[in-house]
């Protein structure tokens, strides 16, 4: 027992000591935190000077209608287009030209610069043009614009899921969908992350002959497991600091940034929805929205996301790493693992290929049996979980993963114990099913 | 006995490795377990590590069944070396001395006398892929020795060595013989352990062809053939082929005559020398003691004969 500790503590300090897991450690949060900060701050940054437009409306249809925005400056002018865009350009304005057409309705305008006017302008432009044009037509139809625009709602669908005692409780389907997309791929992802490094682990003990010297004071089956249980940790404290290194970042930006200047950044934030509400009318977050997110994270036991997230990592890693782990051990060199990391890697690549399938129907036929199978279950049941699955249901599948990994360590110990010491003979599956039996 | 291989068998998928093959290896002996490459060495050597587990026969340490706690007591550096290449010298040899039972203290302070003795104190926080594969070697024999065990085997100690590291090599594992510890060679390469074993062990095609004290094996296989240098002129012709002698070699050596004689069954140097010392002048009398590699190659030819 003892020898397995040091197995696994060697396994966990080599590995966290290595350059490739500090970078990739101190790269995810940095990339997932960029995701949440960068929108925000890009708006922040391009406020910059406002940009300013010179209006030369010759159909007279805009007029006051182009109102000073957040970094919009707009001025009217009347005169020739030749004089006027020089005029503008000298100043360093835009010159937006509205040419009278010779049918009634306007159909667009051209814009001069010496640069590029930001897609915040043009959008804003886009959008005022468009409503001032749609707003003329329907009056010419006898069309009260008011009556269109009340029309125009959004239906919210608020799903109540009502349990055995009758507590109602409201679910959120997107963010439920997002939860177990997230789950799903963070499983897939690290299964074959450190399944593989259990993998080249063994094939590299494996070539360098080390493995001999080690099984001479610990037996195979103590190297394999010291193994497998030194990476989950190396695994667990790469997903632990992900978790909490996202939110130090995204917390340190936003306290940065409260410190500087608390109103510019809550302005921005509003001036930004503001536009973006402009321009699309009908898809406003509003506050009730965002309410309705924390309401969704609270209706989400969040304990129990992480205890299974936890529990199905765990469990579907072991039973895949012991296979990983058995496949370094039959073959001589890393090049030779393909043959057999095919039909090790087709149960997660379907699991993967069919969570659309399972999160349209969480509670379907497909879904109840892939979350059953062990191969596929640690996946597919935590793309379930968020929906809420009846308990006997997740004891069970946690039980027959247990058994999936206790068995596949079985497996997986009787060819790594004879492969690792078999060198420079070609390693086929009959070959494989013999060292079993032997 | 100290340790003994009785009767062990061992099949792997498609061919015995082993058959029904005893060794008796006598305590704080110098044993060389000897044979082409295939015959069994290694398998044998695993078996005894308790890597790989015999079919048929047992492993007796001091008279008892080997177990799982006997491990600490066997120090085995196998014929391919290897050492975790991104690992630290230092740190790995701790890991390794600590797999075998020792504590992190006395692994450190063991090490640093063996890094000190062998010259290689510098090497300590080096990555054992900046060594040369010389400095490799002594590190994989110091995490081999460094837990005193009572039994250590070397499988072809001396491949890949240069002479002067084969020396150090040599020494110190005399020394550690003269300290208690009972040394298995394992080598195909009888010349290179020839005169440092005391007993061996012939293995050839998974059987064992031979085994005892080195003496009286090479006194078994003596021919009663000396090599005499002289001075002056002597003719064998009428003796040679008769009752007393045979010549089975002529030339000069170092300057000097010799010939090479097979003395007949009850002849003795004394007879050979009362023989030439009327006519010439004695420089020097050898007996010619065959090498391992002549016993070998004899004991197999005689033993394919015997199957015929």
């Amino acid at each position: 027992m003892n020898k397995i500790l040091l197995i696994i503590q060697r396994e966990y300090i080599t590995r966290v000591r290595k350059r490739s897991f500090i970078i990739m450690t101190v790269l995810g949060p940095v990339l997932m935190a960029a995701m949440i900060i960068l929108p925000v701050y890009i708006s922040q940054v391009s406020e910059g000077k406002p940009a300013k437009v010179v209006v030369l409306d010759e159909t007279g249809w805009f007029k006051g209608k182009f109102k000073n925005q957040d970094k919009i400056d707009f001025e009217y002018v009347t005169g020739d287009l030749q004089t006027e865009k020089a005029k503008a350009l000298a100043k360093g304005a835009f010159l937006l030209y509205i040419p009278a057409t010779q049918l009634k309705v306007p159909e667009g305008g051209e814009i001069f610069g010496t640069g590029q006017p930001g897609l915040h302008v043009l959008a804003y432009i886009k959008s005022v043009m468009k409503e001032v044009i749609e707003t003329k037509i329907l009056l010419a139809q006898g069309i009260d614009p008011q009556v269109i625009k009340r029309s125009n709602i959004k239906v919210k669908l608020v799903t109540i899921k009502v349990d055995e005692e009758g507590n109602e409780k409201s679910t959120y389907t997107d963010v439920e969908v997002g939860m177990a997309y997230l789950a799903g791929f963070m499983i897939y992802f690290f299964i074959f992350m450190f399944g593989a490094q259990v993998m080249k682990g063994v094939a590299e003990e494996k070539s360098n002959r080390i493995v001999e010297i080690i099984i001479s004071s610990v037996k195979p089956f103590q190297l394999m497991m010291g193994k497998i249980i030194g990476v989950a940790f190396v695994g667990l404290t790469q997903f632990t600091l992900w978790v909490v290194l996202t939110f130090v970042f995204v917390g340190a930006f936003q306290s940065g940034a409260l410190n500087g200047d608390m109103s510019s950044f809550l302005n921005t934030h509003k001036s930004t929805e503001i536009v973006a509400g402009d321009m699309q009318n009908n898809n406003t977050m509003d506050a009730a929205d965002f309410s309705r997110i924390s309401d969704v994270l609270g209706s989400i036991d969040l304990k129990v996301m992480i205890f299974s997230f936890l529990f199905y990592f765990l469990g579907g890693y072991l039973l895949y790493s012991s296979l990983f782990a058995a496949i370094g051990g039959a073959v001589d060199h890393e090049t030779e693992t393909q043959q057999f990391m095919l039909p090790v890697t087709i149960p997660l690549i379907f699991a993967v290929i069919s969570s659309s399938a399972v999160i349209q129907q969480p509670d379907g036929a497909l879904s109840l049996w892939l979350s059953m199978i062990p191969f596929t279950s640690p996946i597919i049941m935590m793309m379930r979980i968020p929906f809420g699955v009846p308990y006997w249901q997740v004891w069970l599948s946690g039980g027959l993963l247990i058994l999936g990994f206790v068995f596949t360590t079985w497996f997986a110990a009787k060819i790594y114990r004879v492969g690792i010491l078999m060198y420079g003979k070609k390693v086929d599956y009959s070959e494989l099913m013999k060292w079993l039996k032997y | 006995m100290f340790l003994e291989a009785k009767n062990v068998t061992k099949t792997y998928l498609d061919h015995k490795a082993l058959d029904n093959v005893s060794i008796e290896v006598p305590e704080k002996s110098i044993f060389g377990l000897l044979g082409p490459n295939g015959a069994g060495k290694t398998t044998l050597i695993r078996i005894i590590t308790r890597i790989t587990m015999p079919d048929s026969g047992e492993i007796l340490l001091d008279g008892k069944p080997l177990s799982s706690g006997d491990i600490a007591k066997i120090g085995y550096m196998p014929e391919e070396r290897g050492l975790y290449k991104k690992m630290k010298v230092g740190e790995q040899a701790i890991y390794l001395a600590r797999l075998k039972g020792l504590s992190k203290k006395e692994a450190e302070k063991k090490l640093r006398q063996w890094f000190i003795k062998l010259n290689i104190v510098p090497w300590w926080n080096k990555k054992v892929e900046e060594l040369s594969k010389g400095m490799q070697q002594k590190v994989q024999f110091i995490v081999t020795v460094l837990h005193e065990p009572r039994l250590l085997i070397f499988d072809e100690p001396f491949s890949g060595f240069d002479p002067i590291n084969v020396n150090i090599l040599k020494n110190e594992i005399k020394e550690l013989n003269e300290n208690g510890a009972t040394i298995i060679f394992s080598t195909h390469n009888m010349a290179s352990v020839e005169e440092i074993c005391d007993h061996i062990a012939l293995i050839n095609n998974s059987k064992k062809v031979l085994s005892g004290d080195i003496n009286e094996i090479k006194n078994r296989y003596k021919t009663n053939s000396f090599k005499v240098e002289y001075a002056g002129e002597i003719s064998f012709e009428n003796l040679n082929g008769s009752d007393i002698l045979q010549i089975t070699g002529k030339g000069k050596i170092n300057g000097h005559k010799f010939i090479d004689v097979k003395l007949k069954e009850g002849m003795t140097v004394n007879d050979l020398l009362n023989i030439m010392i009327p006519k010439v002048q004695i420089i020097a009398v050898n007996e010619i003691v065959p090498s391992l590699n002549d016993i070998f190659i004899k004991v197999v030819n005689e033993n394919k004969r015997h199957n015929e």
